[in-house]
């Protein structure tokens, strides 16, 4: 069991208060998945900025800080636990570079024009709480809460996953076949760093959208490839997509207002959300993609 | 009463419910700011009413013995589960399981049930004013479930004696569930049951009749009382 969480603003009205909204859904979630919990936060930042999300571990920041702004030209740091975002214009292709060669010990947990990345071992509300959850504002996120079942506790093992530049994915859910298609995927030039089936997912869907398919269509062809139980959230820069498979074991429930769509494991997730009492709430059907944004 | 969750914790809320003082004649109550708690008003033993305002979580009235409860709002998974008398009324959308293994009672829902609805239901009225999703009426035992919309794939799927009645569209039956003929009893039973769930408009005639082919279990035209 696990517990998954997402919210993508339609309107402007509540993009200050979207770090707030989620911390409140994870925390709700704890129940379903206490053992990790991460989430991604979509941000528009100014054009031809990347933004790196890096775990640094037990590594000192400062000494951190003046190494890779020795490499790294015009890079501006912010470290929330351990965990930094680091911002800077250079390209993605260079900065993995760099950091793989020169920073083994820290993990890249994501990158891209919007995305930053979180996620620890640990009980949800202090996860959320040391990463200051409550203060980011933006676009979209998504989060998750996990009771591990395929591979161990760890940060690696936490969602959500990212594979691709400005992509994410979390999963309730497990899959049968991440073996057979991490063997494909890798063949195909995927690179995974971790034995989570999840992580396959992800990869999965970072491939095809490489291969210029819409999420939407991703998804519609991972219904098909994709064997087990899950309901998945995915987000790209200016996307957000649901999907459950044909049996629906995994639960998902959707509420939407005219300012937000909310989606959660549970409907308590969503309790303390803004007029969600009015919203149109609703179960996701087994087997059909439900998209919103590009 | 008024009993607000925001207030009390959902173990106060369900203990009180649970063991009324029975020389008290207040036997109404409103339950306030659910928000989507799990397990809410399971257990109940009392003829006594209930209104929900909002929505409710898991297994809400599981278990339920003559309590008529409402819930003004959607529910999630197993409402009514294992519901022995009693009337559960949802105003809004159900989850999953909706009625599973339950033995007796009402359970209207006035908007559509995803799937499994009524799963090995043992005696359970189940009327859903909307549609059901797949795998409804699966391995279901006795009762019957009226559904007014249409039903998804697997219909019925390895059932016993339960009456499944659909006015909408059967994506697929499952394996030994086949369309039955309606008899005049069935339209009598019909009748009764959609005026127990206020449905005016809707004639008898205008659903279809699912049930065992009983080529799936050992029917013993002996045991056919015990349904």
């Amino acid at each position: 069991m696990c517990g998954i969480v997402g919210i993508y603003l339609k309107t402007k009205k509540y993009e200050k208060s979207l770090g707030k909204m989620l911390s409140g859904m994870l925390n709700n979630m704890e129940s379903r998945g206490p053992d990790s919990a991460g989430f991604a936060i979509y941000k528009n930042e100014e054009k031809k900025i990347f933004k790196y999300s890096l775990c640094i571990g037990d590594l000192d920041f400062n000494k951190f800080k003046k190494e890779i702004s020795k490499k790294i030209n015009k890079s501006k740091l912010n470290q929330y636990s351990d965990h930094v975002i680091l911002k800077t214009p250079i390209e993605p292709k260079t900065v993995i570079k760099i950091i793989n060669n020169s920073f083994p010990e820290i993990s890249l947990v994501g990158y891209g024009n919007s995305i930053e990345i979180f996620k620890q071992v640990g009980n949800p509300k202090d996860v959320a709480k040391k990463f200051k959850l409550d203060s980011f504002s933006g676009t979209h996120g998504i989060g998750h809460t996990r009771m591990a079942t395929e591979s161990a506790i760890t940060t690696d093992g936490s969602h959500p996953y990212s594979t691709g530049k400005d992509e994410c994915l979390v999963h309730n859910g497990s899959l049968s076949n991440h073996n057979n298609l991490r063997r494909k995927l890798i063949k195909k030039g995927n690179i995974f760093n971790s034995e989570n089936d999840t992580e396959v997912a992800a990869g999965y869907v970072s491939n095809s959208l490489s291969n210029k398919k819409s999420l939407k269509d991703t998804l519609v062809s991972g219904l098909k490839d994709l064997d087990g139980f899950y309901t998945f959230i995915t987000g790209t820069k200016k996307g957000f997509a649901v999907v459950r498979d044909e049996i629906a074991c995994k639960p998902a429930v959707i509420a939407e207002t005219k300012n937000y769509v909310a989606i959660a494991s549970e409907f308590q997730a969503m309790a303390h959300l803004p007029d969600v009492n009015s919203a149109k709430i609703f179960e996701p059907e087994p087997g059909i993609v439900y998209s919103w944004g590009n | 009463m008024k009993l607000d969750l925001k207030k009390l914790k959902l173990r106060e809320v369900n203990e009180k419910l649970q063991s009324l003082d029975r020389k008290q004649n207040d036997r109404n109550f409103t339950i306030v700011n659910p928000e989507g708690n799990h397990a809410l008003c399971a257990g109940l033993t009392d003829e006594i009413n209930i209104n929900i305002k909002g929505h409710v979580g898991y297994y809400c009235a599981g278990m339920n013995q003559k309590a008529q409860i409402t819930i003004d709002g959607n529910v999630g998974t197993g409402v009514a589960e294992n519901m022995m008398s009693g009337k559960v009324h949802v105003k809004g959308n159900a989850s999953q399981s909706a009625g599973a293994t339950a033995h007796g009672g009402l359970l209207i829902i006035d908007g559509d049930a995803s799937s499994r609805c009524g799963i090995s239901m043992k005696g359970i009225n189940i009327i859903v004013k909307g549609s059901v999703g797949h795998m409804s009426g699966f391995m279901s035992q006795s009762g019957n479930m009226v559904v007014c919309g249409d039903a998804g794939e697997a219909l019925g799927d390895s059932l016993y004696e339960t009456n499944i009645y659909i006015r909408g569209k059967v994506k697929s039956l499952g394996a030994d569930c086949v369309e039955k003929k309606m008899d005049k009893n069935h339209i009598k039973k019909l009748n009764s049951l959609l005026k127990d769930a206020s449905i005016k408009n809707l004639k008898a005639e205008s659903f279809k009749r699912y049930g065992s082919a009983r080529k799936l279990y050992n029917f013993k035209i002996d045991n056919v009382s015990s349904y």
